[in-house]
């Protein structure tokens, strides 16, 4: 049972990982309407930048994720303006392509920069761990900070979209990207915007996922990226408590699987539910239904 | 604009005279018949993939360009049809090692590989396609993950002609053949070009001739309005079915070959990035555009070997390539910029043939 | 306005009630039948309580302002909606529980408000479409080039330029559909609904975007279908000379319900009619 609770947590903590990647791929999707492949590997460029900070610079750990996150907020406009703003009449495939193209340069980026070797990322965190139970379940400060993180952004997300101009913004160019633009709403700016917010979240969520899985190298952002956007697609793409939902469920389930079902098996787990989940209702758990008109 | 007829069928007699003049030249170079006129050895060994390649393109072409559907899992057919394909072919070795029978064990290799995948095809065809668009992608992403995963947990082995199998378990009886997360082992290679080419023209023929059939009609149509097609009577799930099963078989097909090209091969080889890459060869050569998915699977392929030169920059050029050529191609401003370039240098051919 | 074509000889035999015209034909089996057909939408009642009988060989309109429901009529006859309420008899077979495709195997062609041609694809391959399960052979026959895929190939040829030539189009066969002006691409949209072999042709406003002489044309051609194909026709037109013109009977729809029934003569004198139109006279 404590063990049980053990893998629970530690699935909650990856969930929460996964929670904060996909809601970068969650709001592109619903403003842009594209899957930005690259967007897993703004995570290990994050990773790396505060990789580098800490370990050459010597720059405390606090500043070394502020300047990830400066980074990484600046590169994703960036990729924006360069690759996706050219190409917004154009075909969903060809941006689609055009983002895989953006996901190998950056990895080979990395690879120039940092080489192909594994790095050990010294977590960030360093606040002890929680023991409970007399040592039997035991919680590390990385699990209970990267749970915060997720729930102070969610918070702070859903208060953003709601209650600010930029928020609503952002909804309206979701709903109806023409009408928002005859409304006087400046959509390249807003695209900007997102752009900005889900790559600033995309560094913290590198950080936190390399704190408690401290092997980074060019590919570390692939992997939890395809995991995140289907955690974005399982929630139902385009919603806030959606990617919320869908992150935990897929991390405690890949954990649950790893550790119940067998370490191989983790991952096919992960998609057979997301399988599932779509077939039972097409537009994910907190999606809402279209309708095609004749 | 007219849409001759003669058109279509004018095309795909240039496809298919591309593809065999393409062949003899490099049966030439092979030959070494002509002074000066040679194949790297790095090359030579990219012949057989450059014709796997070819047939996963124009196959996933098949599912992309004229079904019309997203699919990123077409390495995962791949990768069956790989696996089944080394099977039988190493259980015959097996079964009756005295006689030599590398044909019959190629062929039924390439058969059993193209029949797996389209089993699977079948298999994930039937939940995959109640879903559209995007959604329809990333469950074919995650069907492709699933069977990666599934054939990291395989074990086979071989006692004479008895098939020893197990799920998860590494501990069998006899000579192992394919071994988990280690895939299949000592492989007995088999492919060769010519038995490439063979597959590649094999494939022209059903994919050319399918789109210019009945059924590739029908495919073709509710690819373009699905309502429409509906209404006069058009069969949505099996058309799309049908597609997406071929398209399935000829990359197990192709995936028999790849595992029949090398001693081992392990699941890794099909990964999501594999799957991505054919991608990449479809959309640069054209969506629907048969031809154009040749001629890039094959620059493609050879492409990171010519840039070899440029050491670790090559796949950093690689990805620039591939970014700049597709916002050539698909943005307005620049992609007026580029017809009137074009125009500005075939101006002069243009202006003799019309005085002709 | 007067009646255009002449009608079939009508035959006095008691009607079903439902009839736009009773007295037509009702020794056979009408063309299509329906029982107090409805659906909802949320809660909302887009059609209601839809009581219509069509005869074989008739030409039937459907008309009604904007958003009475008339299309979606169309959506509920062709299976496209699944009625929430109601039945729907296609030459005496009920279609509870069949989907779009069935109901087209059963006799029922359409075309749509907003083209929905293969705009890539040539003419004649759009109307060769139409043609799928009339002229057929096997996928593998097509693949592998078998013979009876050049028979099948050359019978759907010569039966599509057939089918054009109603409509004067043959030569128009190599023309990609989406580079036809639109009244040629609405004019296909018929052929291609045509070659399904239906036994009634639904036409979602076939003048829509026309002028004057191509209505003039259009409606020529209709009776034409008519007496050549001998099949019933039901069309959505908000242009009253051409509803006027070759319509047999009329329904008027108004916010989902019928509201009159009767001949050509009938609806242009119909007080509910003139109002559901209009507007409310004011007194005084």
């Amino acid at each position: 049972m404590i063990q049980f609770l053990s893998y629970l947590v530690n699935g909650i903590s990856l969930g929460s990982v996964y929670a904060i990647i996909a809601l970068g791929y969650s709001m592109v999707y619903g403003i842009a309407k594209m899957l930005n492949f690259a967007h897993g590997d703004v995570i290990m460029i994050g990773a790396f930048i505060c990789f580098s900070a800490t370990q050459y610079l010597g720059v405390p750990a606090l500043v070394g994720v502020l300047l990830s996150v400066a980074v990484c907020t600046v590169l994703g406009i960036t990729i924006e303006r360069l690759a996706y703003k050219p190409l917004r009449s154009a075909t969903s495939l060809a941006v689609l392509i055009t983002a895989i193209g953006m996901s190998w340069l950056l990895q080979n980026i990395a690879l120039l920069i940092w080489g192909a070797n594994p790095k050990s990322f010294k977590s960030v965190i360093d606040l002890g761990t929680l023991v409970l139970f007399g040592g039997q379940l035991r919680i590390t400060s990385e699990t209970i900070v990267t749970v915060l993180a997720n729930i102070i952004i969610m918070i702070a997300l859903t208060q953003f979209t709601s209650k600010t101009k930029m928020g609503k913004a952002m909804r309206a160019v979701s709903e109806d990207r023409g009408a928002a633009e005859l409304m006087g709403i400046n959509v390249n700016a807003t695209i900007s915007m997102t752009f900005a917010i889900g790559s600033g979240l995309a560094a913290i969520a590198g950080v936190l996922l390399c704190s408690a899985y401290p092997v980074l190298m060019p590919t570390t952002g692939a992997m939890p990226g395809i995991k995140a956007f289907t955690a974005a697609v399982f929630g139902g793409i385009g919603s806030i408590p959606g990617a919320l939902v869908g992150g935990i469920l897929l991390g405690v389930i890949e954990i649950l699987g790893k550790a119940y079902v067998s370490t191989e098996l983790g991952d096919a787990l992960v998609f057979a539910v997301l399988i599932v989940v779509l077939l039972v209702k097409p537009t994910g758990l907190l999606g809402k239904k279209i309708h095609e008109k004749v | 604009m007219k849409t001759r007829k003669s058109k279509s069928f004018s095309g795909n007699f240039i496809t298919y005279a591309m593809v065999i003049v393409a062949f003899l030249l490099c049966e030439l170079a092979l030959s070494g018949v002509i002074p000066g006129f040679k194949m790297s050895r790095s090359l030579k060994g990219q012949l057989v993939p450059i014709c796997v390649y070819i047939v996963m393109a124009v196959s996933l072409n098949l599912t992309v360009g004229i079904s019309g559907e997203l699919s990123l899992g077409h390495a995962g057919f791949m990768s069956v049809g790989a696996f089944s394909g080394i099977l039988v072919s190493q259980w015959l070795l097996s079964a009756f090692p005295e006689t030599n029978l590398e044909l019959v064990r190629l062929l039924a290799a390439l058969a059993t590989g193209g029949v797996v995948a389209a089993i699977a095809g079948v298999l994930i065809g039937i939940p995959v396609l109640r879903l559209r668009g995007d959604y329809l992608a990333i469950v074919t992403l995650a069907f492709g993950e699933i069977i990666r995963n599934l054939l990291n947990c395989v074990y086979f082995s071989f006692e004479g002609a008895n098939l020893n199998f197990s799920f998860l378990d590494p501990n069998l009886p006899g000579n192992i053949v394919i071994n988990g997360p280690m895939g299949a082992i000592g492989v007995k290679k088999l492919a060769s070009f010519e038995a490439g080419f063979i597959l590649v023209l094999f494939t022209l023929v059903v994919v050319l001739n399918l789109i210019n059939s009945r059924s590739g009609r029908a495919i073709m149509a509710i690819r373009d309005n699905r309502i429409a097609a509906e209404s006069v009577g058009i069969n949505v799930t099996k058309y799309r079915m049908l597609a997406f099963v071929i398209s399935a078989a000829l990359a197990g097909m192709a995936g028999a070959l790849y595992g029949l090209n090398y001693s081992t091969v392990q699941a890794a080889k099909f990964k999501f990035d594999t799957s991505i890459l054919v991608l990449v060869f479809v959309v640069l050569g054209g969506i629907g555009n048969i031809r154009g998915s040749i001629i890039a699977a094959t620059v493609l392929t050879i492409l990171p070997e010519m840039l070899r030169e440029f050491g670790n920059y090559r796949m950093l050029i690689y990805a620039i390539v591939l970014i700049v050529v597709m916002l050539v191609t698909n943005n307005p401003m620049l992609k007026s910029t580029l017809d009137s370039l074009k125009g500005k240098i075939f101006k002069k051919s243009v202006k003799e043939g019309d005085k002709a | 306005m007067t009646q255009k074509y002449k009608r079939e000889p009508v035959k006095m035999v008691p009607a079903p009630s439902h009839g736009i015209l009773p007295e037509r034909d009702v020794l056979s089996r009408p063309v299509l039948e329906t029982r107090n057909l409805g659906i909802d939408f949320g809660g909302l009642h887009a059609v209601e309580d839809f009581n219509l009988v069509i005869g074989k060989t008739e030409i039937a309109g459907l008309i009604g302002p904007n958003g009475a429901g008339k299309t979606t009529v169309f959506n509920l006859l062709t299976k496209v909606y699944q009625p929430t309420m109601g039945t729907i008899l296609i030459n005496g077979r009920d279609t509870a529980g069949m989907n779009t495709v069935q109901a087209n195997k059963l006799g029922i062609a359409r075309t749509f408000q907003n083209i929905r041609l293969f705009g890539n694809m040539s003419v004649e391959d759009n109307v060769r479409i139409g043609l799928h399960n009339q002229i057929g052979y096997s996928t593998v026959s097509g693949i592998f080039r078998l013979p009876s895929f050049w028979k099948g190939e050359r019978e759907q040829h010569e039966r599509a330029l057939d089918l054009l030539s109603i409509f004067d189009m043959q030569d128009l066969a190599d023309h990609q559909a989406g580079s036809l002006p639109y009244g040629a691409q609405r004019r296909l949209e018929i052929v291609r609904a045509l070659a399904t072999n239906p036994s009634l042709l639904l036409l979602d406003e076939p003048a829509a975007g026309m002028n004057p002489h191509e209505t003039e044309e259009l409606m020529e051609n209709i009776a034409k279908i008519r007496d050549k194909f001998k099949i019933a026709v039901l069309l959505i037109e908000h242009d009253m000379n051409l509803v006027m013109g070759i319509c047999e009977g009329i329904c008027v729809l108004n916010y989902g319900r019928v509201i009159a029934k009767g001949t050509p003569e009938e609806i242009q004198n119909n007080p509910i009619v003139i109002e559901a139109y209009l507007g409310k006279r004011k007194e005084g």
